[in-house]
């Protein structure tokens, strides 16, 4: 760990904070329908859509009207998306220059199922299996929308908590409309052409082959993947002369793939990939992009509900559990994997070097470096995004155990963009009601009761979650069709198949990337957990959201519990980290916990 | 409900008229007239030929040149097919492959220890970068396969080394690819492997 490394958390952090306040305000005026400066250009257009697609924008929603619209959003754009994925190799569409083939069901359906829930798991090859077509049209398409479902959704919960005696939390359509207008499009076209100009690509060209100026030889490998074997038993050796570079328009997918806390990276090696990352300041910008709306979001809630200061003690725990998870990362990584460092001083006359030879670099790119590939692997577990800038896998088992407690955690450290908000709010009425049981009195929060309803509902949320995860992951390890899919031997397996199911139902979408997931059985159990993930967490969520609205305030008293302070704030963590903690540890202990024990005692498979 | 999924039918076309064509294709219309080099990934042409991209690593074997960092990417640097290795910490192949790497390596330099990058395959097998060090733990071998004194290496190296940007974000690192175009306009002689 070095002095530069902390700099860059730190100042990273600070960056986040310093967006919290401005851009969590104009989205409290964006939502609440007051006048900003971006209204001369927006109103126009979104006055077209409302009348191109019958949208009453005085309709007030309840919460049951508000989830079916959501609902069949998500149906039909999910449909669309699968259809497109399946004949995008009909000749008469556009850009598909590599004249790649349709897409199989299971992967189509896979892979639908992944981009409408925001979660971006991909068990594809993009550059091998997806057309610009299908990139743009359909899956860049769903990192937008299905961001602007989430910030429709937290922004509805918030009014439901703000709103006194009402039936209603809103319009979704309106919500989901202004959220892309207002914020997700303004900001997606700046940091679009500011990652061009780094060199993130953005054409619609073949992909170029380039006349390699030291051509090698390899063995030639049959269809099976593995080396042909000559007549007299050694490997037939080929000549590598030219390489096929993929390109594609990738910077107008790769912002939103950020911004939205989506994640499906437009290569298959996603941001670790040069062209999708290219510089610091690339990666540096796509971290802040994934915390910009999440972090913003606190403010958002403080602004609705004349709390600002409520805003602030959620963002104090989000910004803390966030310090935590970053600093065990790095220090894992940079204090490395004892097996590596041995192996690499394997005939070495040196004592241990100086140098960066302690250092996990396995699967790590060397503009990054350690530090930021551990602070990117936070950042994006932290929230739903799941982009990588390195390989989730090839980390050291605390490492790696990081990003896996942050999605057990439910991504509510600054979260999904919109799903982190009312997932945090799930645990914040959970934290009140624990205060008022430790007192003896009804709970508030902000004025509101929470009675047996709300707690119910919320009880939903957090054992929904742990029970896919769990019931998923132990089906797949007990039978060869999940457990054949490991790449890795050892607590390692048992890991990746549990980061696999909890990325899935967390809608994550990173990956322990060894495991291969492109089987029968995990297209349709990754892709039944997502939705599951994402819509069997949003129709209690939306309950509560209805009941709330439709309370009376309650006046404060001496005896409420304030969801003010530092005590709120440090309640706040203990429920998140207790009930995460008590949920999965046997889980963890059999993976990346067992997994560090046998490497510290010298172990491998 | 009908009038719901009417406007949902209606909201995901009008949507994706929107976001999914009119929003890539402003933005590539952009990037093409303002940043073109860029859009089209800064391709690097020798003698009328297109030899690479600046942004992707290539591998190279002869000893003449510096070399990259190992790759997974296909059978190895293959920018049509991006990857780690995904090896695990205690995957005995991922040991073995150092282990191996590391005998050769300092047999070819028994003087220094070895920097871990060169030990490693990288995120999307395309790292285009080494390190300063391993760079730097090249340098006799090149000077002797090129016949060139060690300092003249050593300035191609200081050339195309980039600091961390802004002088704190990321870390130094040397691009291989254009280190060793600049190796070839030195010292031309064929490179013997």
């Amino acid at each position: 760990m070095t002095a530069n490394g902390w700099l860059q958390i730190l100042v990273f952090l600070l960056a986040v904070f310093l967006i919290t306040k401005p851009l969590g305000a104009f989205m409290a005026r964006v939502f609440n329908r007051e006048r900003t400066w971006l209204d001369p250009v927006m109103r126009p257009m979104e006055r077209i859509l409302y009348r191109l697609t019958g949208v009453d924008e005085s309709h007030e929603m309840d919460w049951k009207e508000y989830a079916l619209a959501l609902l069949l959003f998500s149906g039909v754009s999910m449909i669309l998306l699968y259809v497109l994925q399946r004949v995008q190799q009909w000749a008469w569409l556009p850009w598909n220059p590599q004249k790649l083939a349709g897409v199989p069901p299971a992967l189509a359906f896979n892979t639908a199922a992944s981009f409408t829930t925001n979660t971006n798991w991909q068990n594809y090859v993009p550059e091998t299996t997806m057309s610009y077509l299908t990139q743009m049209v359909g899956l860049a398409y769903h990192n937008w929308v299905s961001a602007a479902a989430g910030m429709a959704l937290a922004i509805a919960f918030i009014r439901g908590i703000a709103r006194r005696e009402q039936k209603t939390i809103g319009n979704f359509w309106v919500d989901m409309v202004r959220g892309t207008l207002w914020i997700l499009a303004p900001l997606c076209l700046v940091g679009a052409l500011l990652l061009v100009s780094q060199g993130v690509v953005q054409n619609l060209k073949p992909y170029d082959t380039v006349q390699l100026i030291d051509p090698y030889q390899t063995p030639q490998l049959g269809s099976d993947g593995k080396p042909v074997n000559g007549p007299d038993g050694k490997p037939v050796m080929q000549t590598v002369s030219q390489h096929v570079i993929a390109q594609g328009p990738t910077a107008s997918q790769e912002i939103i793939k950020e911004l939205g806390t989506n994640g499906g990276g437009f290569f298959n090696a996603n941001s670790a990939h040069p062209f999708e990352n290219p510089t610091p300041f690339t990666n540096f910008l796509e971290m802040f992009c994934i915390f910009a709306i999440p972090s913003a979001l606190t403010y958002t809630l403080g602004k609705m509900t004349g709390s600002p200061r409520h805003g602030w003690a959620v963002w104090a725990a989000m910004a803390l559990l966030f310090l935590a998870g970053v600093s065990t990362a790095y220090w894992a990584e940079a204090r490395g994997n004892p097996l590596l460092t041995s192996a690499a001083q394997h005939s070495s006359p040196h004592p241990a070097s100086a140098l960066q030879s302690e250092v996990n670099l396995e699967g790590k790119e060397v503009r990054f470096g350690v530090v930021n590939s551990a602070l990117f692997a936070t950042v994006t577990t932290d929230t739903s995004c799941g982009a990588i800038n390195s390989m989730h896998d090839s980390f050291t088992p605390l490492g790696g155990m990081v990003p896996l407690i942050n999605l057990m955690l439910s991504e509510v450290i600054f979260g999904g963009v919109g799903a982190g908000m009312y997932g945090m709010l799930v645990f914040v009425i959970l934290s009140v009601f624990i205060a008022g049981l430790m007192v003896g009195r009804t709970p508030e929060y902000l004025g509101k009761k929470i009675e047996a309803y709300d707690v119910k509902m919320a009880m939903l949320v957090v054992l929904i979650f742990p029970l896919v995860i769990l019931v998923f992951t132990a089906i797949s390890v007990l039978y060869n069709f999940g457990s054949s899919s490991m790449a890795n031997a050892g607590p390692h397996g048992f890991s990746e198949v549990l980061y696999a199911f909890t990325s899935a139902v967390a809608n994550n979408g990173s990956a322990f990337g060894g495991l291969s997931g492109n089987t029968l059985w995990y297209n349709t159990s990754l892709g039944i957990a997502m939705l599951l993930g994402r819509f069997m967490m949003i129709l209690p969520m939306l309950a509560i959201a209805g009941n709330l609205a439709g309370k009376k305030q309650t006046p404060a008293t001496l005896g409420t519990f304030p969801v003010t302070g530092p005590l709120f704030t440090v309640l706040l963590i203990g429920v998140v980290v207790i009930l995460g903690a008590l949920t999965f540890f046997p889980a963890l202990s059999l993976g990346p916990i067992l997994e560090h024990l046998l490497m510290q005692a010298g172990k491998t498979f | 409900m009908k009038k719901n999924l009417v406007t949902a039918v209606l909201m995901t076309l009008a949507t994706t008229v929107l976001f999914g064509l009119l929003f890539p294709l402003l933005i590539t219309g952009l990037a093409q007239v303002l940043f073109p080099k860029r859009a089209n990934g800064q391709l690097v042409t020798r003698n009328g030929k297109v030899v690479g991209s600046r942004l992707i690593g290539q591998s190279f074997s002869s000893a003449g040149y510096f070399h990259s960092r190992p790759s997974s990417a296909g059978t190895g640097y293959d920018a049509g097919n991006s990857s780690g290795s995904n090896l695990g910490p205690t995957n005995q192949s991922l040991i073995a492959r150092v282990q191996q790497d590391a005998d050769r390596l300092q047999a070819e330099n028994p003087a220094a220890a070895i920097p871990m990058d060169l030990l490693t395959t990288s995120g999307s097998g395309l790292d285009p970068h080494i390190s300063p060090e391993a760079a730097e733990f090249q340098v006799p071998r090149i000077a002797q396969e090129r016949g060139l004194s060690a300092d003249v290496v050593r300035e191609a190296v200081r050339q195309h080394t980039e600091p961390r940007q802004f002088g704190f974000l990321g870390e130094p690192r040397v691009n291989v690819l254009e280190l060793n175009l600049t190796l070839d306009e030195i010292s031309p002689k064929p490179v013997t492997r």
